[in-house]
């Protein structure tokens, strides 16, 4: 089968699935998940400063942007996702070991060595960083045209402009990784609105029983569940 | 001054799999036996309950289930010259925390080790010439052979629960089971699981290229199974939600749903959480302990006496203990005197990812011991001498779960975000799978483990220092893997193929998940110059010290650990009860 086909066939089926032919598990309109948490526009950041929390949502639109099939960041609320867990035990590294000597020059191989905590990290490293974009392009990092805001974003990927002031800790990597977690975690985490990631790839969520689909070569029929129990 | 509790009988020393079962047996044979566990309580309900352990980020990806750094790590470097450095946050390995240990989240791989591996050093001399092993490298016997262990082995199965497809019955050798496997006195208690379209396709492909693909022994469930001790597991549902995570079914062998519940019940049996030992007492002449001192719940220090201890943490803390209370001498490369941190060995693992547009896996219709295993170029298939390496791999396929956020597996070249990324996800999660090669690793004088100079943990104990790098021979076992399992993959079609295996030069990083399979430091052999302990894992200076775990491995074996520590411990406790309490004495 040709990719075209592969994706035409899959269409389909996902008519299919709509109309309710496929899907005689008791499925209603109704039922489909309606979202408790406010849209992003609406959303008071707990952690970032409003400048923070501006650089967030125009970097991670630019990470997973709208274009194109499937949610973007913004669609999936992934900025949200970022300021709590900055808020909770992950941003406050607590359950790292994050006693010194810390060294900042240390093979990236032996692992995270900086003296910061995720949230302290966000902070020091967009702070330098829209310093950065204001010394090169004349603006804060939200306020560059797109092809800059990438072009920004591979030079940190790449490690072409060093941030300092994180003392050892990835910027691009924390938040690359704290983007795709946002994208895909339970949406009681704030991201994954209406869980549009998991429909974008076809992931059944929590449903978390498949004992009649063990070997079975075709698409699996049902929507994603959430933990709350919500349909997708 | 620390409070001083009741003598008892014997303190375990965690409460995973190896005091699970050292209480149980220690129970039934009347002693008043009391396990103290750093980690907090976990039972089936409520911690693994449907459906809040359906949750990635809090347990595949936060580490919900596993040991904080923060509590408890060690530092790591990569040669002598190298500074050690904390692993400040989990990534390598995963050591477990709380009742169960590492034996509740684990996916449940249930191997025995190939006869040779237990003598692998002469085996090695006998059949290909001393000169193949190198100076640097520092691999044992262990000091017992598979036909001794073979009743324990059995032993653990059944308790375990483990379902799987003999492949060599008494010498009788078995259709559709491992040709290569040493004889088993018994089949599995369970027959195979069904397996998913990946593992059925790589054991169709293998089958035509002559090889003998065997279900993956599985501490995963089939049927309805009640074990020796009368705990009772019931089939697995496929939910992907294993390895990192507590079973909410029942399915997956633990300590919680094999042991814990029964063992609970026994009037001479107490545990204690969040109790962490700091260091065994010794007796004023070095050759007894007394007991134990630990930290309460409430930041007490305590002094438990008893008249044995067993140590049952993970093996880096087992290791870590000794060190820490002067158990045996401490190893030093230098000189390679002494024998507490020598031959700390890992895994050898890589794989092949293939892509197939065409082709819907269900990625999230899994298990953790889902597979197909062929061992055509294990240990004992291979011709050292002609091959140039010391080692060999078990060779599988079989999802374990699709969880998106850590299992988005997208063909070399995808774009890591962007417009590129989010399309690639959509066309390619569920289309692909992957071929993995899980080896052995030999021990070398350079990787060891000692106490690190500088950083302490909470209470102001040094932390446990690894040194630890890849080394050429397990790089050429794992490049000869490789060289095997590309035509294997090739030969199923895939539209896009990627290989990933460890190259010449490979350097030890600590930061993506490899495998918690950490053997040695504290090994076990025929002889107290170059082992830890003897073969009933008593330590060879003081004897009412019994150490279970992994760290008795002289060298990494090609499989998983946990059959062969559950085995080893069934045997040990076995001298203990009927050899040891009627004349506690060094048993060899």
């Amino acid at each position: 089968m040709s990719e075209e086909n592969f994706k035409l066939s899959r269409r389909r089926f996902l008519q299919a699935g709509a109309v309710g032919t496929m899907l005689s598990a008791g499925y209603s309109a109704s039922a489909i998940a309606q979202s408790d948490t406010p849209h992003l526009s609406d959303y008071q950041p707990e952690y970032f400063t409003a400048a923070e929390w501006d650089f967030i949502v125009a970097a991670t639109d630019r990470l997973i942007p709208a274009d194109g099939e499937g949610p973007g960041a913004l669609d999936a609320h992934v900025p949200i996702f970022i300021d709590r867990q900055l808020v909770g035990s992950f941003g406050q590294a607590a359950d790292w070991y994050m006693e010194g000597p810390h060294d900042p020059n240390a093979p990236a191989a032996l692992g995270y060595q900086s003296p910061l905590t995720p949230a302290e990290a966000y902070r020091a490293g967009i702070a330098e960083l829209n310093t950065w974009c204001k010394e090169n392009h004349g603006a804060v990092f939200a306020e560059l045209e797109k092809e800059t805001k990438d072009a920004v974003l591979t030079s940190l990927e790449k490690g072409d402009i060093e941030l300092a002031d994180t003392k050892g800790a990835n910027l691009f990597d924390l938040l690359l990784q704290n983007t795709k977690e946002g994208y895909f975690a339970d949406p009681m985490y704030g991201g994954n609105h209406e869980m549009a990631a998991w429909n974008h790839i076809g992931f059944p969520g929590a449903r978390a029983s498949f004992r009649e689909w063990v070997g079975i070569e075709k698409p699996y029929p049902l929507g994603p569940v959430d933990i709350s129990g919500k349909r997708g | 001054m620390a409070r001083k509790e009741k003598k008892r009988d014997v303190v375990i020393v965690g409460l995973g799999w190896t005091g699970s079962i050292l209480g149980m047996e220690l129970c039934n044979e009347g002693l008043d036996v009391l396990a103290l566990e750093r980690g907090g309580d976990r039972d089936t309900v409520p911690d693994f309950q449907y459906p809040a352990i359906a949750d990635e980020l809090k347990y595949g990806v936060r580490y919900g289930f596993m040991q904080k750094p923060r509590n408890s790590t060690v530092t790591v470097r990569r040669s002598e010259s190298e500074t050690a450095l904390p692993y400040r946050h989990l990534g390598s390995f995963l050591p477990g925390d709380g009742v169960g240990g590492a034996g509740m989240h684990w996916n449940g791989h249930t191997f025995r080790p190939m006869a040779e591996e237990f003598q692998l050093k002469s085996y090695v001399e006998q059949n290909f010439g001393k000169d193949l092993i190198s100076d640097e490298m520092a691999i044992q016997d262990w000091g017992i052979s598979y036909q001794e262990l073979e009743p324990y082995f059995d032993r653990f199965e059944k308790v375990a629960g483990i379902a799987g497809q003999a492949g060599n019955l008494k010498g009788e050798i078995r259709e559709g089971g491992n040709p290569f496997e040493a004889p088993r006195s018994n089949d599995y208690p369970m027959p195979p699981l069904p397996q998913t379209v990946d593992s059925n396709k790589f054991a169709d492909a293998a089958r035509k290229m002559g090889y003998h693909p065997y279900p993956r022994p599985s501490g995963v469930a089939s049927k309805a199974y009640t074990n020796p001790y009368g705990m009772q597991l019931g089939p697995c549902n496929f939910c992907g939600f294993c390895e990192r995570f507590g079973c909410y079914q029942y399915s997956k062998s633990s300590p919680q749903t094999c042991i814990l519940d029964a063992l609970k019940r026994k009037e001479n049996f107490e545990y204690r959480t969040n109790a962490e030992v700091l260091k065994i007492e010794l007796a004023a002449d070095g050759k007894t302990a007394k007991g134990v001192t630990y930290m309460d719940a409430n930041g007490e220090e305590v002094y438990q006496p008893a008249d044995m201890v067993i140590l049952a943490a993970y093996q880096l803390h087992n290791v870590h203990l000794m060190l820490l209370s002067g158990i045996g001498q401490a190893y030093n490369p230098a000189t390679g005197d002494g024998v507490i941190g020598k031959n700390y060995a890992y895994q050898t693992n890589g794989g092949t990812a293939l892509f197939f547009k065409d082709i819907d896996f269900n990625p999230f219709v899994g298990n953790g011991s889902n597979g197909h295993v062929i061992d055509d170029f294990a240990i004992n298939r291979i011709d050292f001498g002609a091959e140039g390496f010391i080692g060999g791999s078990y060779i599988s396929s079989g999802t374990f779960n699709g969880q998106p956020i850590r299992s988005m597996r997208l063909p070399g070249g995808t774009p890591k975000w962007g417009a590129g990324w989010k399309s690639a996800i959509k066309e390619w999660y569920g289309h692909s799978m992957a071929i993995g090669s899980h080896g052995s690793n030999m021990s070398y004088h350079t990787n060891h483990l000692d106490l690190d100079p500088t950083y302490k943990d909470k209470y102001g104990r040094p932390l446990m220092r690894m040194t630890f790098n890849w080394k050429s021979n397990d790089i050429r076992m794992t490049q000869f893997m490789k060289s095997k399992i590309e035509p294997l993959a090739e030969s199923m079609n895939p539209d896009i193929m990627q290989s990933s295996f460890k190259k010449e030069g490979a350097m030890y990083d600590v930061r993506p998940y490899q495998t918690t399979h950490n053997v040695g430091g504290a090994i076990m052999g025929s002889d107290p110059k170059s082992s830890a302990l003897n073969k009933f894992l008593q330590t060879w200076d003081v004897h009412n010290v019994f150490v279970m775990g992994a760290n008795a491995f002289p060298q990494n074996i090609q499989y998983n650990p946990t059959g062969t520590v559950g085995a080893l411990a069934y045997w040990a406790v076995e001298a203990i009860r009927k050899d040891y309490l009627p004349n506690p004495r060094p048993l060899v």
